[in-house]
């Protein structure tokens, strides 16, 4: 059975007849060791090697560029008055926006019950932890002077001082950082069973410990089923309102500066939009290859793909509803600062990157309109890049055209990212495949248990006996 | 050297549907001290055994308001009564801009109390437990199914249960040693 | 990199990293007074530096005041506290000319140049050059040992050498002694001069000053028959035509000037100004009327009014703009003044004579008295004379005294060349500059507040002169350098001045008025009193030298490093010119219709040709410019001027002949292709329609007091909030700036800087947008571009009452004092910069690196020891000066009183020569502060968001005339 899928696969038909979730003729036997070889036992692919490679390198960059920062200082960055933020803030909120899919996925279809996220829920959780621990950088390292970061935290001192909790960068710290532990537990708990599975199917003396060590001695007693059903139930619950919050939380940043194009009241709603948008974009940016690289067709199937495809079609329409109000509402207010905003992103010296972002954002994700693009990895994963793209774009908008011209004309100026801004962000995504490819090599990347729930063995036949 | 004392006897069943209808056969049969181990949740099993325990959201919802109430409590009292400042001119107690921490912590709090009550109700970490001495039970966590009858059980004798074990029609059963 | 590694060595190492970094800021790394990275320390940078060395030794020490008895501005020195500052009266002499300034000083050293209120040519005003004045003293470029072809000598050497050179020189009786120095006013200099010149009949003194006062002095010989020097009333002139005369910009008296001007543009009886100029000037953007001009043009003009006034037989053609000129200064017989220029050629200066004279004006706005430089006329002349004498190997002995003749002399005269021929060259400078390098003996000159002297004001009011410092580097004054030429060598600059004042100063008892005329800064009755002129009639028009397809070169003194003299000084390198905003470098200002003419603009390289000399400059293309005129900056290009001024712009002396001292038809330009990138501190001129700076006419106003307030959104009324009020203390300090009184003249800027540590962060990194100045002076431009009309708006930090910068730290770094002060707690600033985002006028300044220099010594002497330096990582702005405020209260509460109104003045207050700046408590209806807040012209700066600021500004209001209404100036403001 198990040579059967392998074999098909193998002759290259990836994924199984379109609307299911899961390939046929899967039983919790082969099910448990395909998914639990990955970890284990199959040898690793090329592909993994070569990624695992760039993303080493590129996290060295990151670690130079860093190390070179704090020996200078920021001004080695492109940053000036009046722009005071420039790609580091913007990647932040891009990283901080892909990591909301995980989160999304795991707990809102959870509570409404969407079988069909069990076989993407692990790594897209493991995307927005690693996305979040990108996105942590930056506003750890972009102050002047990072080693008193600590004074953002509160905490007893002789000084007496406190943070200023008016202050939205606060609540950043407070909404990220709950964010971070929050989707680490959820991640964490949602792997117990799994790493019972590992443990018990590791023949290396040392994989049994650490699997062991990690899955806490669970025996998958039906007592334990319960609660921890009850605990994911909850922990989902939590966390659904915490990821709407999040972004909201980071849009505030702007929206409670008084800077045109900024101050919008819009902002929340279409960051979190904005944020479920770039978040599944990634998780496609992810998966398409992913299915390919480990033949995981059965598991992530075209189906998934479309319902995805979906979904960022619907965001995308709300973030460019967005944009249209924001527009909107700069003429309506009959401001002139905010009249003006919209006229120098329309033709200012930054027009490009605001057409682009046109581009991106709003013109490319119609093409999901068509089944056929929807069915389309290739297409599908272009589109995805796109939209990668098109948010970072959105933020650069927000926060350095923006700032670039705002009240008073004797102190416009143009931002110019360095060597050093670039290095950065490169840097980052180098981290980001780093701890993706480690995690893809250590861990269960799709959840084993979940996964034998949607077996049609797994229902239980009434009555007999 | 002494024989190890007995732990339990375990059965092992090929798929969900025998074993539910083992537990509640046993359940019938009078057994209270057993379990039943599963590759996945399995609602019908917890109303075979009928388990009912009800901390858990409770335990929550005491961390949710716990959190609440910290996080507004820090926010008012650093900035009205420990270090009252004037900052742009705003009100010391600026309520709405204490929101944000107050939400925050108390998500904060429940999904602690959730991951550390779940983990404590369940008497997890558990380095060692008896189940594992038989070396079948690996296949709990793949395609098997266990139900174990405990030895404290009033009911328990090991021949008479081993009987009843076996004419539920498992694949083996097997004794359990501390 | 690695191998670059393995070059280095030591901390040559360290230095290096910058390189490796891929020299992101080279440019900072060099600025200030750090050595330049590939400098390798010779013998000769050794010993300076260890001279620099021993002198701190003692500095640091306090034991540096001068012997001899000086007496304190407020406070006799009895009263001397550590940490208490003393105040003393002296003078900046620039050009020639006195300007009364008053040092600030702490344990012996200045830290601070301020405005003299007692002495006629500063009122309390200062300008840029006085301010930078004081950081020339601690250059540690500057000339620091005495040396004879290179070796090091001492004085006593120096001295010996010079009686066997005068022995040498005497049975010539001097034929072959020239002494060059540069515009003299001093009394004891000139009066030291002549007994040399009696000992030496056949001796000459030269002097020169690059941008010397020769036209005037011509002109008045030309109108009159005798040099005269005209001073002018501007407070009492009610219609002035400057015929391109920046009085407001430069000259003697420059602050005086703009203090007597601005009393009359306060909105009421507001005075008219005309001006007529080929080069955009502070004059000419405050003017009513403004009119760029060719310098034909000007002269023809001149003509021309003259004539409509009758001061001359009609004979040029009628133009309106003449003629409305003429029939407003008719209306205002004796309180009108037509004023030219120092570029102006003497006939201007004479017509403008002869119309003051027809017109009743001489008396009232304008007297004439007796010449105040010193020196023999015609510098100009003078110099040629003594070029042709040296190349003609008549000169034997050449002793130059102060200034910088190589680099500075008319380029026809080849003087380098021409010096060379001299057998003995000395030369006295502050630094050792391309003159010294020609020059067998160099000797160290002591800087203004090292030495005693006495100079004049415009008016000729004597200062003396008080040193606040001993030497740093023994440098000597020019009293003790002439002194070696007579009989007593070794007499001080002290006992020199002293002695000459002896039965000179006013009064029985010459101990008392000395001590007097130095604790006032000036000696009484010793301005000289008007004499009466005659005038004569003036000779015909010259015909006109310019042709339609060369260009004229304009050539005038940089804005902020002057003739060259303050190349060398950070603050003033990197002041914005008025006008340009341009840092770090001159340019070839052209005027838009010229760029298009030539196809060329901003940034673009250009060859210019001018007499078969050539240079090459960046162009500027300059709004209001005349056409076909080309403005050329001279004092840029040094190529031995210190670390800072070498290879900063280009020389524009290279073009400048005798015959064409300020400007010169003929010009030809030639496109190189390649662009020079220029840096400015402002790249938008317009104002967007924003009702930033609001300027009225005086009519407009009158008629409708409230159309200040309406150019801009209504702002929210005290009552229109929904915050409760929190606790307030005793004062509500707030400030106001008077726009209609501003003439941008940047004195503020760089008084702000001196006062408050504000680093110098180098040419790159002004061009990456990171200038550091806590008040920046905007400059808009609006109307057309040929003739634009010039709004200049000084911005500090508005201290907002509701300050959006304070709400978004997230560590409570700035916050609000119950005084209304906006504070930055530079120790609490993590430096997220949020706050210079979240500020609505950017007043906000972040250290992207660590600007300030920690290692130099000198440069910490100048330091103000009340203001923290900031270090790397933090945000800084504009405190209101709180050192002061804190002074006044502590005085205040120690005798036991409110703190007076007017008892604390903020540097920027203090240095502006306009009084256009005011500074006090709100809370308090009577303080100057709370009136200016109560007339109607009063405006807060972006108020419509609710920011309630502090800082508020009085509109600009402007007089133009009805009859020239239709080429009026267009609406401004909004």
């Amino acid at each position: 059975m198990t040579d059967g899928t392998t074999r098909e696969t193998a002759s290259g038909r990836v994924g199984p007849p379109s609307g299911t979730i899961l390939a046929p003729g899967y039983t919790f036997t082969t099910i448990t060791d395909k998914l639990a070889s990955i970890a284990l036992s199959r040898r690793t692919p090329k592909a993994w090697f070569f990624g695992a490679a760039v993303g080493f390198v590129l996290t060295m960059t990151l670690l130079a560029a860093i190390t070179w920062l704090l020996f200078r200082g920021i001004g080695i960055w492109g940053v000036n008055q009046p722009v005071g933020w420039g790609f580091e803030i913007v990647n932040f909120v891009w990283w901080i926006g892909i990591g909301h899919a995980g989160t999304l996925i795991s707990a809102i279809l959870l509570l409404l019950r969407q079988p069909w996220r069990n076989s993407i829920n692990r790594f897209a959780e493991a995307m927005t932890i690693f996305a979040v621990a990108c996105a942590a950088i930056y506003p750890t390292f972009h102050t002047g002077r990072p080693w008193l970061d600590y004074w953002l935290i509160p905490y007893p001192n002789t000084m007496g001082m406190w943070p200023n909790f008016r202050s939205p960068l606060i609540w950043d710290v407070f909404a990220v950082s709950t964010y971070a532990t929050v989707s680490l537990l959820f991640w964490f708990v949602g792997m117990i069973p799994d790493l019972a599975t590992l443990r018990d199917r590791a023949q290396k003396m040392w994989a049994k410990v650490v699997y062991g060590m990690l899955a806490m001695g669970w025996r998958g007693s039906a007592r334990h089923w319960q609660r921890y059903e009850t605990a994911s139930l909850l922990l989902a619950g939590l966390a659904t309102p915490l990821v709407v919050s999040v972004h909201t939380v980071v849009s505030f940043d702007f929206a409670a500066g008084i800077v045109p194009g900024w101050h919008a009241t819009i902002f929340p709603p279409y960051f979190v939009a904005g944020a479920i948008y770039a978040g599944f974009a990634m998780v496609l940016t992810l998966a398409i290859p992913l299915r390919k690289m480990y033949s995981l067709g059965d598991f992530i199937t075209a189906k998934h793909l479309d319902n995805m495809a979906k979904i960022l079609l619907a965001t995308g329409l709300i973030v460019g509803y967005g944009y249209v109000v924001e527009a909107f509402m700069a003429f309506y207010s009959g401001n002139p600062f905010e009249r003006y905003m919209i006229w120098n992103r329309i033709g200012g010296p930054y027009r490009h990157m605001y057409w682009a972002l046109l581009f991106c954002n709003l013109l490319t994700p119609q093409l999901l309109w068509f089944r056929r693009a929807r069915r389309s990895t290739a297409t599908l994963f272009v589109v995805a890049m796109i939209v990668n793209v098109g948010m970072w774009l959105e933020r650069y908008v927000i926060v350095v055209v923006s700032l670039s011209r705002d009240f008073v004309p004797s102190s416009w100026g143009l931002y110019r990212a360095t060597i050093f801004d670039w290095a950065t962000f490169i840097g980052s995504i180098g981290l980001f495949l780093a701890l993706m490819f480690l995690f893809l090599r250590l861990l269960p990347m799709i959840s084993i248990f979940e996964m034998r729930q949607i077996l049609p063995e797994a229902k239980v036949a009434e009555e007999e006996a | 050297m002494s024989a190890p004392r007995l732990y339990g006897l375990m059965a092992e069943f090929e798929n969900p549907s025998d074993l539910v209808a083992a537990t509640r056969q046993a359940r019938a049969a009078g057994y209270v001290h057993l379990d039943a181990y599963t590759p996945y949740p399995l609602e019908a099993l917890a109303e075979a055994l009928d388990i009912h325990d009800r901390r858990l959201p409770a335990l929550v919802l005491g961390g949710g308001i716990l959190g609440g109430l910290f996080g507004y409590a820090l926010c008012y009292w650093t900035s009205v009564i420990a270090y009252p400042l004037n900052i742009g001119g705003k009100p010391f107690h600026s309520a709405p801009a204490f929101i944000v921490p107050t939400f925050e912590m108390t998500i904060l709090f429940a999904a602690f109390a959730a991951v550390l009550g779940m983990l404590g109700l369940n008497g997890l970490p558990m380095p060692y437990h008896p189940v594992f001495n038989t070396p079948r039970f690996a296949m709990a966590s793949r395609d098997r199914f266990f139900l174990c009858i405990e030895a404290r059980d009033p009911k328990f004798d090991h021949d008479e249960t081993w009987a009843f074990l076996t004419k539920l029609g498992p694949r083996v059963v097997m004794d359990v040693e501390e | 990199m690695g191998d670059r590694l393995e070059l280095l060595r030591g901390r040559e190492y360290w230095r290096s990293l910058e390189e490796l970094g891929g020299a992101e800021d080279l440019e900072h790394l060099d600025r200030e007074f750090q050595v330049p990275i590939d400098s390798g320390v010779n013998r000769r940078e050794l010993l300076t530096l260890m001279g620099a060395s021993i002198a701190l030794a003692g500095l640091t020490g306090c034991t540096r005041q001068p012997t001899e008895r000086i007496y304190p501005y407020v406070k006799p020195p009895e009263e001397v506290v550590p940490g208490e500052p003393l105040y003393y009266a002296t003078a900046q002499v620039h050009g020639g000319y006195a300007r009364g300034i008053v040092a600030e000083s702490y344990e012996g050293r200045p830290i601070k140049i301020e405005g003299n209120a007692l002495h006629p040519a500063s009122l309390g005003g200062t300008d840029v050059f006085a301010q930078g004045f004081l950081l020339n003293l601690y250059d540690p470029d500057r000339s620091q040992t005495l040396t004879e072809r290179g070796e090091i000598r001492p004085w006593s050497a120096f001295l010996a050498s010079m009686r066997l050179a005068l022995e040498k020189e005497r049975p010539s009786r001097g034929a072959g002694l020239r002494f060059l120095t540069t515009s003299v006013s001093s009394p004891t200099l000139a009066a030291q001069m002549a007994s040399i010149l009696q000992a030496f009949p056949e001796a000459r003194w030269v002097a020169w000053e690059p941008a010397g006062r020769d036209n005037v002095y011509e002109g008045a010989r030309l109108a009159f028959g005798e040099a005269a020097e005209p001073c002018y009333a501007f407070d009492r002139a009610d219609v002035i035509l400057s015929l391109e005369a920046d009085f407001l910009g430069v000259g003697p008296a420059q602050p005086r000037a703009v203090r007597d001007f601005a009393s009359r543009r306060r909105g009421e009886n507001s005075n008219r100004l005309y001006v007529v100029e080929s080069t955009p000037s502070l004059t000419g953007a405050r003017a009513d009327h403004r009119r760029p001009l060719t310098p034909v043009e000007i002269e023809a003009l001149a003509r021309a009014v003259a004539a409509a006034v009758g001061a001359v037989p009609a004979r040029a053609a009628a133009d309106p703009f003449a003629d409305a000129v003429a029939k407003d200064l008719l209306a205002h017989r004796g309180s009108g003044l037509v004023v030219a220029g120092e570029s102006q050629p003497p006939i201007v200066h004479a017509l403008a004579h002869v119309i003051n004279q027809s017109l009743g004006n001489v008396g009232t706005t304008v007297a004439y008295i007796d010449p105040v430089l010193a020196g023999p006329p015609n510098q100009s002349a003078a110099l040629a004379e003594l070029a042709s004498d040296m190349r003609a190997g008549r000169v034997s002995t050449l002793a130059i005294l102060g200034g910088n003749p190589v680099f500075t002399a008319p380029a026809d005269l080849r003087f380098a060349e021409a010096m060379e021929k001299v057998p003995l060259r000395l030369h006295l400078s502050l630094y050792d500059d391309e003159t010294s390098r020609l020059c067998h003996w160099q000797i160290p000159e002591a800087h203004g507040l090292e030495a005693w002297s006495d100079a004049r004001a415009f008016d000729g009011t004597a200062t003396i002169l008080q040193p606040l410092i001993l030497p740093l580097y023994g440098g000597k004054s020019g009293h003790e350098f002439l002194a070696a030429f007579s009989d007593q060598p070794e007499k001080t600059g002290h006992d020199l001045v002293h002695e000459h004042w002896k039965g000179r100063l006013p009064g029985g008892d010459f101990e008392a008025a000395w001590r007097r005329a130095l604790h006032d800064g000036v000696v009484l009755g010793t301005a000289f009193p008007p004499k009466t002129v005659a005038p004569r009639s003036l000779p015909p028009a010259a015909p006109a030298r310019e042709s339609a397809e060369t260009l004229t070169a304009l050539f005038r003194p940089d804005p902020t490093v002057w003739d060259g003299a303050y190349a060398n000084n950070g603050w003033l390198q990197e002041l914005p010119k008025p006008l340009t905003k341009l840092t770090w470098d001159n340019a070839a200002l052209i005027s838009p219709s010229t760029s298009e003419r030539l196809g060329v603009s901003t940034e673009d390289v250009v060859e210019l040709f001018l007499e078969g000399r050539k240079v090459t400059a960046p162009v500027w293309v300059m709004p209001g410019q005349a056409d076909g005129c080309v403005t050329l900056h001279f004092g840029y290009g040094r190529t031995r001027g210190g670390r800072i001024a070498n290879g900063k712009g280009f020389d524009a002396y290279a073009l400048r002949s005798g015959a064409g001292l300020w400007s010169r038809a003929g010009l030809e330009t030639r496109k190189t292709g390649s662009h020079y990138p220029l840096v400015t501190t402002q790249h938008q001129n317009r104002m967007e329609g924003r009702g930033l700076v609001r300027a009225v006419t005086a009519e407009q106003y009158r008629s409708d007091p409230g159309i200040v307030q309406r150019m801009g959104e209504h702002p929210p009324g005290p009552a229109d909030t929904l915050y409760p009020k929190l606790p307030t203390g005793s004062y509500a300090w707030g400030l106001s700036i008077d726009l209609s009184a501003c003439v941008g003249c940047n004195a503020c800027v760089v008084a702000c800087q001196s006062e408050n540590n504000s680093p110098v962060v180098g040419k790159h990194e002004v061009s990456r947008g990171r200038a550091m100045p806590w008040i920046r002076i905007d400059r808009y431009y609006s109307g057309e571009l040929e003739n634009p009309d010039t709004l200049f708006q000084p911005v500090t930090c508005m201290h907002c009452e509701n300050a959006p910068c304070e709400t978004v730290c997230p560590v409570a770094a700035t916050v609000h004092s119950a005084e209304g002060l906006n504070q930055m707690v530079y120790n609490r600033c993590v430096g997220t910069r949020y706050c210079s985002n979240n500020c609505p006028y950017k007043v906000r300044r972040f250290n992207f690196f660590l600007y300030a220099d920690f290692k130099s010594d000198l440069w910490k002497m100048v330091r103000n020891p009340e203001v923290t330096v900031r270090s790397r990582g933090v945000m800084e702005k504009c405190t209101y000066c709180v050192q002061r405020i804190n002074r006044a209260r502590i005085t205040a509460e120690r005798e036991n009183r409110p703190i007076r109104d007017g008892e604390i003045v903020t540097a920027c207050q203090q240095a502006c020569p306009a009084r256009a700046i005011v500074f006090g408590n709100l809370d308090d209806p009577g303080s100057l502060v709370a009136k200016a807040r109560a007339e109607k012209r009063q405006y807060g700066l972006l108020a419509e968001l609710g920011t309630r600021p502090r800082t508020t500004y009085l509109a600009s209001i402007s007089n133009p005339n009805p009859a020239l209404r239709a080429a009026a100036t267009p609406e401004r403001g909004a």
